[in-house]
């Protein structure tokens, strides 16, 4: 049997453990023995070159599809048979990659659905918690317009409103810095930052490193959906496996 | 800028106005016996009960995304419902019509874990293929008619009301009824919690299903309480024509068909879009059924005239122009005044 809590090597909690996480489409493997812990309240960064297998990842935390192999566990709990759905009621939130927003229905009335489904939350609390999340992604301005009419970076907001909203306790960012502007960028980098220190667990995919390395306090590397490097971000970026995998630069060279 | 001085809303002004006016206009057709003749009633309704007939297919098709092109299988079930129970089961006629719709629920509850299983055309396809199944089952029934079925006996007939006028009136206001009951079903159902949950599935089940909404359960729901609700209308339905027939019970062309037509025009997945594209489909039906096949041409090409200049429908034309919403689902955030550019 597995112990409930999983203690990390610094002695915390581990929010979230995959232990040996495999799963492939034909002769495709997208996750390949992956196993790593992300502790309470921990910053963790995730880089790898196109198609290695990151939003496979976190389709496997979230439940879109599940593991053929291996086991996720979440607060204590093995959720590896869990659906999406109570997923996202347990305290894993996402934002997708591609902005994936409910285009008929209007910016508020996204963060109401996360609000109201799937952090629990009823009527006029539910419209208060949704006003403050607005105010802190700075989309209150944009409150009544349709989803569909927004503009990318406001869409990528939208993405992280509606992941805060559901009052997550991992929070998993998927790209969302690609595309934006350096004044966009750091917007973006000081509400991640607000939202850690608010003790909320975040594992964070992205190629723009520089925004990245600002928050992160992990960093792993993963490559044909294999775990080839994790530590501290700062030695990582500057290992030569990073540098020959994610750089495409020979380690010699 | 202060967050205390926003605040939430979910009616609005035209909501208002409309809500008075349909009252007003609910209130007119309650009287309708005593000013309307006999063939303008029975008019409004079939009228009533096609709107009732659309709303619910829309609810099914425009929100919860399932395109059934079976309802008629709840339709004529319901229809079959209220003979057999009328007549072997020696129920009231109104008895008989709630019993149906809880027998539709019940029998919806295995066709839908069958054909929840299809996807997309398959499942419209599979819908129709259920749908003839009952048709064919009811047929080899020869205590209700077989093929040829039967009438309802004057007997039960006249247990709703001795005088015609009576009954020609009491029909009516039950076709009213169920209308009036649908829409406001519909429109409670979508501004509650369920409803929004089932309105994000509606535009992006990836996204929904990742922040907590479990969607086979919200489109098995959808389906057994629209299932149910469409065979009492199916009941009612026959209750009107005295007469039931496994052809006219379970035609793919009256009931689904033709409200398909109504839903589309209208605008889909809207609750405004069904009640217009009824006017709609009346309109164009009392105009041109004297002209023969010409009147079905006609509604061929108004309905793909729609779908490329229109595909949200009339209600959609009208929404993205005037920004209108008769039925307030929404929410609407009040910035204060002196905040404006905060």
């Amino acid at each position: 049997m597995v112990p409930p809590l999983f203690p990390s090597e610094d002695g915390m909690t581990a929010i979230l453990r995959l232990d040996h996480l495999s799963k492939s489409f034909g002769a495709v493997t997208v996750a390949d023995a992956l196993s790593y812990e992300v502790a309470q309240g921990e910053a963790l960064g995730v880089i790898g070159p196109n198609g290695a297998g990151k939003t496979s990842m976190f389709n496997l935390i979230t439940g879109t599809f599940g593991p053929d192999n291996g086991r996720v566990f979440f607060d204590g709990k093995d959720i590896t048979n869990m659906s999406a759905a109570k997923r996202s009621h347990a305290g894993i939130a996402r934002s997708f990659q591609v902005p994936q927003p409910f285009s008929g229905m209007t910016v508020f009335e996204n963060a109401m659905i996360a609000a109201t489904q799937s952090a629990g939350l009823h009527g006029h609390e539910a419209e208060r918690f949704c006003l403050e999340v607005l105010e802190q992604t700075e989309l209150l301005p944009k409150a009544n317009v349709l989803a569909g009419s927004l503009t990318l970076l406001e869409r990528k907001r939208l993405e992280m409103t509606r992941a805060l909203c559901a009052k997550p306790k991992l929070l998993l960012l998927d790209e969302i810095a690609g595309g934006l502007t350096e004044a966009e960028c750091k917007f973006l980098v000081q509400t991640i930052k607000d939202i850690h220190a608010s003790g909320v667990a975040i594992i964070w995919i992205e190629h723009v490193v520089h925004a990245l390395m600002a928050v992160v306090d992990r960093l792993i590397v993963i490559d044909f959906g294999k775990k080839i490097a994790e530590g501290e971000p700062q030695k990582i970026m500057e290992s030569p496996e990073v540098k020959e995998i994610y750089l495409g630069i020979e380690a010699d060279a | 800028m202060s967050l205390q001085n926003y605040s939430v809303t979910r009616s609005s002004k035209a909501a208002r106005v409309a809500a008075v006016l349909g009252a007003l206009c609910v209130i007119l057709l309650i009287s309708a016996p005593w000013w309307a003749g006999r063939a303008e009633m029975r008019l409004l309704g079939e009228l009533f009960l096609y709107l009732a007939l659309a709303s619910l297919w829309n609810l099914m098709a425009g929100y919860a995304g399932l395109v059934s092109v079976g309802q008629q299988a709840f339709v004529g079930f319901g229809g079959y419902m209220l003979f057999a129970l009328t007549m072997f089961g020696g129920l009231h006629p109104f008895a008989a019509i709630a019993l149906a719709g809880v027998l539709g629920a019940l029998v919806s509850v295995p066709v839908a874990v069958l054909i929840f299983r299809l996807r997309g055309a398959y499942f419209a396809i599979g819908t129709w293929v259920i749908a003839e199944v009952f048709r064919l089952g009811f047929a080899q029934v020869s205590a209700l008619g077989g093929g040829s079925g039967s009438s309802l006996p004057m007997a039960i007939v006249k247990s709703l009301a001795s005088k015609r006028d009576m009954r020609e009136a009491l029909s009516y206001w039950l076709a009213l009824g169920a209308a009036v009951l649908v829409v406001t079903c519909v429109y409670l159902f979508l501004r509650s919690r369920q409803g929004l949950a089932l309105t994000a599935i509606r535009d992006n089940e990836l996204a929904a299903k990742s922040l907590g909404i479990d969607i086979w359960r919200t489109k098995f729901t959808v389906y057994v309480v629209t299932s149910a609700l469409t065979a009492m209308i199916g009941a009612l339905i026959f209750l009107q024509k005295l007469r039931i027939s496994p052809d006219a019970a379970f035609s793919v062309n009256d009931w689904t068909a033709f409200v398909i037509f109504i839903v589309v025009i209208g605008g889909i997945g809207t609750i405004e879009g069904p009640i217009i594209g009824t006017l709609v489909f009346f309109a164009l039906r009392e105009t041109l059924a004297d002209l023969g096949t010409i009147y079905l041409i006609v509604l061929g090409i108004v309905a793909i005239v729609v779908m490329l200049k229109a595909p949200k429908g009339i209600w959609g034309l009208i929404r993205t122009r005037f920004d209108l919403q008769l039925f307030p689902l929404g929410y609407r955030v009040i910035a204060p005044k002196d905040d404006k550019e905060a």
